[in-house]
């Protein structure tokens, strides 16, 4: 096996454990698995963020914007934000370097477990999808990638109006966009919404509330990272 | 855009259909009409790749996609993916239509400096072998020959042959550096640097700066390549870079290697008389390089693991012979770069201390401040090993006997100090736990080189 980062030679531990049990593969080598950290402690019970407080004051404002409930019931991050973790984002997703992906899986996995337990083998995985432009461009969706990942059904059943880049976007013009997502079939199940990144959180209403819209019963997002 | 302007931009590369700007049906017809010709990105035989643009053919470095126009999973390569993934059902264009020539430069070369004795009769060689359209030489100077004032009649010749030249160096910081200095020395010349991040994209100028990640790009487009560096460190670990320079040539064509520290292999042939080559073993102010003197220290590895710098280093840092100058400190790794700098910023305090490594973003700004002579000390990692150019410094390697210290690398370090004609001299100390071969073959050529150069 070679480090899908560096490309350094991994030799794999043999012991007893190794060879009666199958272990898990892994895809990247001690220094650079290290470089990303998953994130731990406190964080906001609704969006992962990092924080003393139960609730973010940015959650706080969701809540209170009147026009609407806020149609996700949380979201839960893997990963937090740092440098290595953006280089690795950007060979992957922007450079479309495909099987760098599997890095993800078991942390990805784990962090499903951990938070989602709860939910009935019902529930599907639903993937944000990208606008058919995006998609003829990079040639595969990295959301769906990660739902795949889940030990659920997923239902590639968003579609989405191509608009600019929501990365190239500001604060405001991301959560006073017109929603882009549509529906092709609905859902009675719970859902857990897969992505790639929570940042504003905008992204994962939108999804979220078309999917209400039409009866799905409740909406969940697991994402790799908090931005 | 007619077929002059077709061939300007499209002779001599080898592009992706996206990176070639022309729409659908013009395309189509050029390719109908051969002035493109394509072949398939991926060749694949039995189990075995290789990619057609970088030559990698290593199988960790290919990766699998289930491709959203094909339906089905291929291969892609992972190797050359920063400039835009290569997959099996990519096609690579080819300007396969007669090329347009390059204009003529007369007298293309504004630069008004005098070379050495040495250096001329370097110069005049390498003028020889562009005229007669030889195939390659090398240039073996010590570092701070004045590499590229040597090449500058060549280049000017090249010009006025009406010649495409290409300057190709390993580093980014190289062709940044290098950039300024050709665009002054030939200032009728309309000159691009390419690397990752260049504002400049197209290479389209008949001479070029480009780093050899870039070359990928090439096939066939230069009279005359100059690899300058050609030992440097992921030029000859990385086999795509020579792979990428023999396709960016024409067939005829001259290779010029620049090197202060030729590797074995080109030694051998040198010894051999199959690879013509000049030595210039003088630096351009005339004084030798700097021997490197051993420092043992018992517990470095103790220390660095602490990242502590060792006592031997404070002893020989309180009795510098100049201390006004400024201080270069190389590290084997990041890591220590960065923890190092923090110690060695709490007990000398009354010196600014700053660390540079690969993967710094602000890694131009802080070399240009030291250059301005704005903090005292810099911590680095090998990628300033060489050229680079500081005034006035001081050198020193902590753990000179590690693997990434390898003869070349240590001559390369040792010959970052004493670069300027004001002051010529400087400390070279290499702090080390036991002497390794690299550490003495290294300063058995320096002495070798200065003796060649006429100092005893």
């Amino acid at each position: 096996m070679h480090c899908l980062w560096c490309d350094a030679d991994m030799i794999p531990e043999l012991s007893w454990k190794t060879i009666f049990w199958l272990s898990r593969p892994t895809y990247l080598c001690p220094p650079c698995a290290e470089q990303l950290t998953i994130l731990k402690g406190k964080r906001c019970g609704k969006c992962s963020r990092e924080s003393d407080e139960e609730v973010c004051p940015d959650c706080r404002w969701w809540a209170a914007d009147a026009a609407w409930d806020d149609p996700l019931v949380r979201n839960y991050a893997v990963f937090s934000y740092n440098d290595a973790m953006k280089e690795m984002i950007a060979k992957w997703k922007y450079r479309g370097d495909y099987c760098l992906g599997k890095v993800f899986e078991g942390a990805y996995q784990t962090a499903f477990k951990q938070a989602f337990s709860f939910l009935s083998r019902e529930a599907v995985a639903v993937p944000i999808p990208l606008s058919d432009e995006r998609m003829h461009e990079r040639g595969f969706n990295q959301a769906k990638m990660l739902a795949d990942f889940l030990p659920l059904k997923t239902w590639d059943i968003l579609t989405r109006n191509h608009s600019e880049k929501q990365s190239k976007k500001t604060r405001r013009q991301r959560v006073t966009a017109a929603n882009p997502f549509q529906l092709t079939r609905t859902v009675k199940h719970p859902v857990i919404l897969a992505d790639d990144i929570y940042t504003t959180g905008s992204t994962l209403r939108h999804a979220a509330f078309v999917l209400k819209e039409h009866g799905c019963p409740a909406v969940y997002a697991l994402t790799l990272i908090r931005g | 855009m007619d077929d002059y302007e077709l061939s300007r931009r499209y002779a001599g590369k080898l592009l992706l259909r996206h990176e070639i700007l022309i729409d659908e049906p013009r395309f189509e017809h050029l390719l109908n009409a051969h002035y493109f010709t394509s072949e398939t990105a991926i060749q694949t035989k039995w189990s075995h790749h290789e990619c057609r643009r970088c030559g990698n053919q290593k199988p960790s470095l290919f990766g699998q996609i289930p491709c959203h126009h094909c339906g089905e999973t291929h291969v892609y390569c992972r190797k050359c993916i920063e400039m835009g993934r290569v997959m099996a059902c990519s096609l690579l264009y080819e300007w396969t239509s007669p090329d347009q020539p390059w204009p003529s430069h007369p007298n293309a070369c504004t630069w008004e400096g005098e070379l050495t004795t040495a250096q001329q009769k370097a110069s005049d060689l390498i003028v020889r072998k562009i005229q007669g359209r030889e195939k390659e030489i090398l240039t073996w100077a010590v570092c701070g020959a004045g590499k590229t004032e040597i090449l500058y009649p060549g280049i000017s010749e090249a010009l006025k042959l009406g010649m495409r030249v290409c300057i190709a160096t390993p580093r980014a910081d190289v062709v940044r550096e290098l950039l300024p200095r050709l665009r002054e020395a030939f200032s009728g010349v309309y000159i691009q640097g390419l690397y990752g991040g260049s504002l400049e994209k197209d290479g389209t100028a008949q001479l070029m700066i480009a780093t050899t990640h870039q070359l990928l790009r090439f096939k066939q487009a230069f009279d005359v390549m100059i690899i300058d560096e050609v030992d440097a460190f992921p030029y000859t670990h990385d086999t795509s870079l020579p792979f990428a320079a023999a396709r960016a040539k024409k067939e005829t064509s001259t290779t010029i290697y620049l090197t202060a520290t030729p590797r074995q292999e080109q030694q051998m042939r040198m010894a051999r008389k199959k690879l013509p080559h000049v030595f210039i073993p003088r630096r351009f102010h005339g004084h030798p390089m700097p021997v490197p003197v051993f420092h043992m220290c018992y517990s470095l590895k103790k220390d660095l693991q602490k990242s502590q710098p060792p006592k031997a280093f404070f002893k020989w840092f309180h009795h510098r012979k100049t201390p006004g100058r400024q201080l270069l400190i190389f590290v084997p790794t990041i890591n220590l770069a960065g923890n190092l700098t923090q110690k060695l910023a709490a007990i000398l305090s009354n010196s600014t201390t700053m660390a540079v490594h690969a993967s710094d973003h602000d890694r131009e700004e802080k070399v240009q401040q030291f250059r301005e002579k704005r903090f005292q000390i810099l911590v680095t990692t090998t990628i300033l090993e060489r050229g680079v150019t500081f005034p006035s410094v001081d050198v020193a390697i902590l753990d000179a006997g590690h693997t990434v210290f390898d003869e070349a690398a240590l001559v390369q370090i040792a010959g970052r100090a004493g670069r300027s004609p004001s002051d010529p001299t400087g400390e070279v100390v290499f702090f080390h736990d036991g002497k390794t071969e690299a550490m003495r073959e290294a300063v058995r050529s320096i002495t070798r080189m200065n003796k060649r150069g006429g100092f005893h």
